[in-house]
């Protein structure tokens, strides 16, 4: 087990082949194959519901009924220890509303790292505090804050100690463009500086040009990969935007041509419609 | 070190608690109730406003109270820990926390424990308060040491504790959270001998009460009311209530998982 971490940096963070995940009676990610670089950003873009959640629970090793092969920082996904190595930020924030946000940094500093003298766990909890630019809220309690701020604490909890691989479930939304370019200034300066690896989700398409690399999902599969440039080069597009569209148009022509546009496929589509809306309401 | 088909990992080596995690997990759990200081008083004065009531409601029969009076000590404990934490648990889980929490190096042994010895704190308080009030003020008659009235009522608190746990596996909502205390508790009190000595019951329903962990709660009780040393059958009820307890703390562990759908 020893050596899981001592393998080489030149190996991806992530490497998934054949990953796929089933919930309920619905395949959501099928067969993928993607890599994650390491100490890089990298962005997984794509619509609601096409599967960008499940893909970071599976990553994060959360989510049930995944099979295929999907090594996180060298080992299985979802291995003991990867528990202190991963950070993770579900899409709601995932904090004690009845805490204080201190409150809420120290007992998750004290879950991940009991061992550790309380003065580092201090000052761990205070450099969290201001990374997301919470000091000044430190003794408020979570509860009474808004949506914003309340996604930066779930965000602090996830800096504690030093993860080697960030996962962010949306970490952006509903911020305003100020805190949205100081939390992204954020990332690359993780990144930069720790050498930390980040997988960022979105479906804000401006933020894919933050990313080192990109991930763009649809329906359940990868559409495409790279560098933002790469991207736009390959679909002569100006933007990552454009670039995803013209991708999504191409791949939806191709499902037309191969389905034929008959009866069964509509109630295919109609039924994975249906579905993407129950999951966004869940 | 890849592994194929399926890429879930085998199970985390069975890991004993970690007391630094389980002492952290307790604080938090008394932090959040410090922040909600009626739900505090709620649970602590409640049962001393109902033995008072009780006591000037058989105000002509003190035997009455006597019995009843013991028995409550047993039975408000329980109810109130099953559900403050079916309450608790089922928003550790709505909320992501507990999601967040299995995905961190948190044994689900040091967050049961946590939350046990939390409401455990709780329920001496509880506890000693109630029984305080009826032996010294309200007249209960008690032939044996009221210290072990506390004991079996600190046992019923955290068979309450352990009930609420596994029950919130069960509920996706409060509402549905709120109608467990009728399913599970109510039909213990109605057959656990409150009411009418088991032995007066229906063959059937005193056989079904022999298997209802209340029963042993309230027959404990009625022991020290009633024998001024410990018996056998108090030792018996004793460790019933705490096996039971035991038992479905270790179904509730079962029932929070690291990975969900």
């Amino acid at each position: 087990m020893v050596n899981y971490s001592s393998r080489s940096s030149e190996d991806p963070a992530v490497h998934a082949r054949d990953l796929t995940v089933v919930r309920g009676r619905r395949t959501v990610l099928h067969r993928l194959r993607f890599t994650v670089p390491r100490g890089r950003i990298t962005g997984l873009l794509g619509p609601s519901g096409c599967g960008k959640s499940t893909l970071m629970r599976a990553v994060v090793g959360t989510q049930a009924k995944v099979t295929g092969t999907l090594d996180v920082l060298g080992a299985p996904a979802g291995h003991p220890l990867l528990r202190t190595r991963i950070g993770y930020v579900t899409q709601a924030p995932s904090v004690y509303d009845d805490l204080t946000v201190r409150q809420n940094l120290d007992y998750f500093a004290a879950v991940l790292d009991p061992g550790r003298a309380a003065a580092d766990r201090r000052d761990d909890v205070e450099r969290v505090l201001a990374d997301v630019d919470l000091t000044s809220h430190a003794g408020a309690l979570a509860g009474a804050l808004s949506g914003g701020q309340r996604s930066r604490v779930s965000l602090a909890v996830a800096l504690l100690g030093t993860p080697e691989l960030l996962v962010l479930d949306e970490p952006t939304v509903g911020l305003d463009p100020v805190l949205r370019r100081d939390l992204w200034a954020l990332f690359h300066d993780i990144a930069a500086s720790r050498g930390a690896t980040l997988l960022v989700s979105s479906h804000v398409m401006d933020e894919a040009e933050r990313c080192h690399s990109l991930l763009l999902m649809r329906a359940g599969e990868i559409l495409a990969d790279g560098t933002p440039d790469a991207l736009r080069a390959r679909t002569g597009s100006d933007t990552v935007e454009a670039a995803f569209l013209h991708l999504v148009d191409e791949a939806a022509a191709a499902d037309r041509t191969n389905a034929g546009g008959t009866e069964e496929s509509r109630t295919e589509e109609s039924r994975a419609n249906a579905d993407r809306t129950k999951e966004s309401t869940r | 070190m890849s592994t194929t088909h399926p890429a879930t990992t085998p199970p985390a080596p069975a890991r004993a608690l970690n007391a630094s995690r389980t002492a952290a997990t307790a604080a938090r759990v008394l932090r959040q109730l410090g922040h909600d200081p009626r739900t505090i008083a709620l649970m602590l004065l409640v049962p001393c406003v109902m033995l008072l009531l009780l006591r000037y409601v058989f105000d002509g029969s003190p035997r009455t109270f006597d019995s009843i009076g013991a028995s409550l000590l047993g039975i408000f404990p329980l109810i109130t820990m099953f559900l403050v934490t079916s309450i608790a648990t089922l928003r550790e889980r709505t909320s992501g926390t507990l999601e967040r929490l299995l995905a961190m190096p948190l044994g689900k042994g040091d967050l049961i424990a946590g939350y046990a010895l939390a409401f455990g704190a709780l329920a001496v308080v509880q506890s000693a308060l109630a029984t305080g009030l009826t032996v010294l003020f309200l007249g209960l008659d008690v032939a044996g040491s009221p210290w072990l009235l506390l004991l079996v009522a600190l046992l019923d608190a955290l068979l309450g504790t352990a009930l609420g746990l596994f029950v919130s596996a069960f509920a996706a909502s409060e509402f549905q959270a709120v109608q467990f205390m009728p399913a599970v508790i109510f039909p213990q009190l109605l057959l656990c001998g409150l009411f009418t000595p088991r032995a007066a019951m229906h063959p059937v329903l005193e056989a079904v009460s022999d298997v209802l962990p209340m029963s042993y709660a309230v027959d404990g009780m009625n022991e020290v009311l009633r024998h001024t040393d410990m018996t056998t059958a108090f030792v018996r009820d004793v460790l019933i209530v705490a096996g039971s307890a035991l038992l479905v703390l270790g179904l509730g562990a079962a029932t929070l998982r690291r990975r969900t759908e």
